[in-house]
């Protein structure tokens, strides 16, 4: 494997695609007009990152409000449990082809697409997190004369703060692993290149993946930060 | 609507799933329905090797990730010190997008099936590996304590009390990691290892073959969560003693 990796094509190959991101390379297909080079893998790279956002926008806009009141209430356990469950059990290509087939392409259909695929770790996650926090603490906060409102946002929210982001990392590394087919629903993305090889070359292909991989990292690093400078200070003590 | 794309789109693309029968399935493509039984009626059996594909990567993959996770479990349970570097290397695995992993893999180990197989294990590392490790956490000290007493040796405690203690843990990671295996295993076409994801890249814009292929998936993932909350169950006797 290792021997594997060191030889000169795969290295080659590594080389290849790193000039193919910092520099325009001619193709044999776009009649003499270059491709790749950093303003493109930036152009698509933040475009990838748009469509991942604002998936995961509205994901969290239909998700966190419903497993909230669900969690706090604590019913309807089977509807995010089981829904949860389905979720993981959607075929990417399935979603985003049919999508693209029966709705149509574009930026809407495919950000609904996407969407679909973040609601149910956020939901599933989002209910155990709330419903999961301890009935005393709750009845403690009750007696203390907080209203419901001040118990989901001053108690449940807090302690549930680990368990909520695990649902949004999760969405979040679903919905940017599919952002990548996007081109199969008619919108930009990193995936031009890992799906266009015609076009951008094997160059382009792996460039295309080493910056979709990247990208993946960074969201999921960014996360696990803001989770953590979300996270009481109390709970971290707890878990040490 | 006819789109004109759907004639190019048969018969060209795909790997020859969609070559020898193709002037019948036109007339069907070209109407706007969501899904034509009777296309389906005659075609189904086209469906049949994407399927028996799809099922293998799905075996091997999550077979071949749940023996280097547990093995990595068990590692990490006896050196507490391995724990954080292999929970942050699995979880890099985790997050690298299958896709993006195929293509990553294809100047190493070429396109194909093993390629795919290779990416589709890597993801199932971080779960089954954490719901293990999780899992044998768990067991009480009180439980191995009295192992001991009586006598069991180290490699007892771990094979005859911790691992059967933990099991529910371990099949919840199982369950998982497989449902999603079956999902993801979709993409395995574009790392050229065919599966369900071949008659959908076929015809990409052709409703009935997508939810036809879209439904086995989704079929299967489901048969295999079923199966394996089953054999839980089965494996599990005082889990159901304790909730009835």
């Amino acid at each position: 494997m290792i021997g594997a990796l060191l030889s000169s094509p795969a290295l080659a190959s590594i080389g290849g695609a790193i000039e193919f991101i910092f520099a325009p390379q001619d193709s044999s297909v776009t009649g003499g007009r270059q491709v790749g080079g950093f303003d493109q893998v930036v152009e698509l790279t933040l475009s990838q990152l748009e469509l991942t956002l604002l998936a995961l926008g509205l994901s969290l806009l239909v998700a966190l409000p419903l497993g909230l009141y669900l969690g706090h209430r604590g019913t309807g356990e089977l509807f995010a449990v089981v829904l949860g469950n389905v979720g993981r059990a959607i075929p990417e290509l399935a979603l985003i082809a049919f999508m693209a087939a029966a709705i149509g392409v574009g930026v809407l259909n495919l950000t609904i697409a996407l969407a679909v695929l973040g609601v149910p770790p956020i939901l599933a996650n989002t209910f155990v997190g709330i419903h999961q926090v301890d009935r005393a603490t709750v009845d403690a906060a009750r007696g203390m004369g907080m209203t419901e409102f001040e118990i989901l946002r001053k108690v449940e929210i807090p302690l549930a703060v680990p368990t909520l982001f695990a649902g949004v990392r999760g969405a979040t590394i679903a919905i940017v692993a599919t952002a990548t087919i996007a081109p199969l629903a008619g919108v930009e993305s990193l995936g031009d290149f890992i799906l266009g090889e015609n076009v951008y070359g094997s160059n382009g292909v792996l460039a295309g993946a080493i910056v979709v991989a990247l990208l993946a990292l960074t969201l999921e690093f960014a996360f696990a930060g803001l989770q953590r400078l979300l996270t009481s200070p109390g709970l971290k003590l707890r878990s040490a | 609507m006819t789109d004109p794309s759907l004639v190019a789109a048969v018969g060209e693309v795909g790997e020859g799933f969609f070559k020898e029968r193709s002037s019948d399935t036109l007339p069907c493509q070209a109407t706007d329905a969501l899904f034509c039984w009777d296309w389906a009626r005659e075609n189904i059996d086209r469906y049949g090797t994407p399927t028996v594909q799809h099922l293998e990567l799905v075996v091997i993959s999550v077979v071949l990730g749940f023996a280097v996770a547990f093995a990595l479990a068990l590692l990490a349970h006896r050196r507490r010190w391995l724990q954080p570097p292999l929970l942050a290397a699995t979880g890099v695995l985790y997050t690298i997008p299958s896709i993006a992993f195929f293509f990553l893999l294809l100047p190493v180990t070429g396109r194909g099936r093993d390629t795919a197989i290779i990416a589709l294990s890597a993801y199932t590392l971080q779960i089954i590996y954490r719901n293990t490790v999780i899992g044998l956490a768990n067991v009480p000290s009180s439980v191995k304590e009295a192992a001991r007493g009586m006598g069991l040796t180290e490699r007892q405690i771990l094979w005859k009390v911790e691992v059967p203690l933990a099991r529910p843990e371990i099949f919840a990671g199982l369950q998982i990691a497989t449902v999603s295996t079956v999902a993801i295993a979709t993409l395995a076409v574009f790392a050229g290892g065919g599966g369900l994801g071949a008659p959908i890249k076929a015809a990409i814009n052709f409703k009935t073959n997508i939810i036809i292929a879209g439904s086995i998936a989704i079929l299967m993932a489901v048969a295999f969560g079923l199966a394996l909350v089953t054999a839980q169950r089965l494996l599990t006797p005082w889990k159901r003693a304790e909730t009835t």
